[in-house]
């Protein structure tokens, strides 16, 4: 059991989603993360035992685009073979088997359409127990507002990709943070630091989604 | 029909134009805004950028159609618009550029990743068509696939673009230093992967632009030519990375800094040199000044 966990995580890693996925070549044939997890489950692995070894899969794959050794499409194949796990875990996380720990709101901010961080944040956030509600890209200020009126029990998430819209990520930080006063607000993306998101007025910078796991959890023990 | 390659014979160096993004935002485009819209709902402000580049002494000025294709304008309910916004987008520059100066229909990527499914090639190729084929009704003479990652989706708009319209097509990239010094697009591709890709495909003119500014367009251009000594090269390099200052974004690089470049971009072989974003007239106006002298 311990060997078809490991070999989750390798998938996730490589991009496997599943077995007659061409992708990546020297694995063709082989089961990929949708097979895998399905008999995982079956044998009693826990959903938990599961996440960990894609987010450590997904660790270890993000850590290799940052040093250039792969690329872009390396990275989505591997965020499609984590999206064939979470097709098999939602269930455990919605039938209250794991009780989801509140309620997050992400999306990228207007006038950016880069979503492969942001997914990935949403994808490891979801996979840590919450609920997940993803606004997409170019999203308005309005749009996150909106959001929040429907549910006022969440904190909010903002990605943004491009030094040219992290203005209008502080203007979305600030317009929060005026008519919603409480809540929690937590900024990422490439162009940021902690300092860029203390002049915002968030409450919270994580450079990768541990991070904002490691937020989010916090927040949830005040 | 009028020929850059023509135009390129003797070995003479040509300068294109600067950007045309961040001078929108200049006049009023709004993060969220479809530029494409503004062909037809702001002209005068499209015509100011197109002629302000026509008289910094360019030789050839691009079109406000970047993200003409359907797929792109789809994103703000104008996919049914794409070909009058490129229409309108070419005429535009053409009664800029008058009769002496080439204009190069702009066609950007659609932001879509062909290798993951969420579009079919046939659908991709049909919207650069439409595209291409509405721009040389409003008066292109080639056409200009810009800012290009995967080989995939570049290939595929200059099949459009040509079996569309018979035009010159030129092709660029956009490439970025790895940490280990190499260049690479986000997709992987290494220049001379580019070159040989693109030309199979049919552009008569292949290059980068975008990026990190003039230096490293400079070793880019190298790279390039070490795979493919023949074929025209075409430049459109940024004016650094753009930085926030004081909350406002400002791009580093002087016109003086950027002409001094330029010099060495030709000798390392670009047959055409122009800005991308961050550039503006007065940086197209010091090419102008450094290269005509050559
Ligand atoms: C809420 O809490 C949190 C917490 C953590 C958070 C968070 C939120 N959000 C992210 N994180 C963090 O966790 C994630 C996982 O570790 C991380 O997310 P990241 O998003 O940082 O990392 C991802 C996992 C992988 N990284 C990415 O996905 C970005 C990769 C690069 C290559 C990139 C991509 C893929 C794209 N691009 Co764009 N693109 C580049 C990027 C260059 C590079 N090599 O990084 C960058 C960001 N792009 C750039 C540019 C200029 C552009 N792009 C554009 C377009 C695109 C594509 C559409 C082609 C594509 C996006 C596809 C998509 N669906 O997302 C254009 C803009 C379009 C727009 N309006 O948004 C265009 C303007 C190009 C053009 N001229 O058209 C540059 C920005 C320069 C700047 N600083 O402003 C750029 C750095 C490339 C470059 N060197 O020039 C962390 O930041
Ligand atoms: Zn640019």
């Amino acid at each position: 059991m311990e060997e078809l966990v490991g070999k989750i995580g390798e998938c996730i890693e490589r991009g496997k989603v599943n077995k007659s996925s061409p992708y990546p070549k020297d694995m063709q044939g082989q089961d990929g993360t949708d097979e895998l997890t399905r008999q995982a489950l079956d044998s009693g692995v826990g959903p938990e035992e599961i996440l960990q070894a894609c987010n450590a899969g997904m660790k270890r794959i993000g850590d290799r685009f940052s040093r250039n050794e792969v690329f872009v499409p390396e990275l989505l194949m591997a965020a499609k073979a984590m999206n064939a796990v979470m097709a098999h875990l939602k269930p455990y996380f919605q039938t209250g088997t794991v009780k989801a720990k509140g309620r997050f709101v992400i999306g990228t901010v207007a006038g950016d359409l880069h979503d492969i961080g942001k997914n990935l944040v949403a994808m490891v956030i979801e996979g840590n127990g919450w609920e997940v509600v993803d606004l997409g890209v170019d999203v308005k200020s309005a749009k996150f507002l909106d959001a929040i009126r429907q549910g006022p029990e969440c904190t909010v998430g903002l990605s943004a990709l491009l030094t040219t819209t992290m203005a209008n990520m502080s203007k979305t930080v600030q317009e929060i943070k005026t008519q919603f006063p409480s809540i929690r607000v937590i900024v990422g993306g490439a162009p940021l630091t902690q300092r860029a998101a203390d002049q915002m007025g968030a409450d919270g910078y994580a450079p990768n989604p541990q991070g904002a796991v490691a937020f989010l959890n916090a927040g949830r023990q005040k | 029909m009028r020929s850059i390659l023509n135009a390129l014979k003797d070995g003479k160096i040509l300068v294109s134009d600067g950007a045309w993004g961040t001078m929108l935002q200049e006049r009023g485009l709004e993060p969220g805004d479809c530029p494409e819209l503004w062909n037809v709902t702001h002209p005068d402000d499209v015509m100011a950028i197109a002629k302000s580049y026509v008289d910094a002494g360019a030789d050839m000025i691009l079109t406000n159609s970047f993200g003409g294709s359907p797929i792109k304008l789809a994103h703000y309910g104008l996919q049914d618009r794409a070909g009058e916004l490129n229409e309108a987008a070419a005429a535009i520059s053409r009664k800029a550029a008058g009769i002496d100066r080439f204009v190069l229909g702009s066609i950007g990527p659609t932001g879509e990743i062909l290798m993951m499914g969420q579009v079919t090639e046939e659908a991709v190729y049909d919207g650069f068509r439409i595209q291409a084929a509405a721009l040389k009704k409003g008066g292109a003479d080639a056409l200009l696939v810009e800012t290009m990652s995967a080989t995939d989706e570049a290939e595929i708009a200059i099949r459009a673009a040509k079996e569309a319209t018979g035009l010159e097509v030129i092709c660029t990239f956009t490439f970025d230093r790895t940490v280990t010094g190499k260049y690479r697009t986000m997709m992987g591709v290494s220049p001379a992967e580019m070159a040989r890709a693109v030309k199979e495909a049919g552009a008569s003119v292949i290059g980068a632009n975008c990026g990190n500014g003039f230096d490293q367009m400079i070793d880019v251009v190298k790279e390039i030519r070490k795979a493919d000594p023949h074929t025209p090269v075409l430049v459109h390099a940024n004016a650094g990375l753009p930085m926030i200052e004081d909350g406002k974004l400002v791009y580093k690089e002087t016109p003086q800094a950027v002409a001094a470049k330029a010099r060495e971009l030709a000798k390392c072989g670009a047959n055409i040199i122009g800005g991308c974003c961050g550039t503006t007239p007065e940086h197209i106006r010091a090419l102008v000044k450094e290269l005509k002298s050559l």
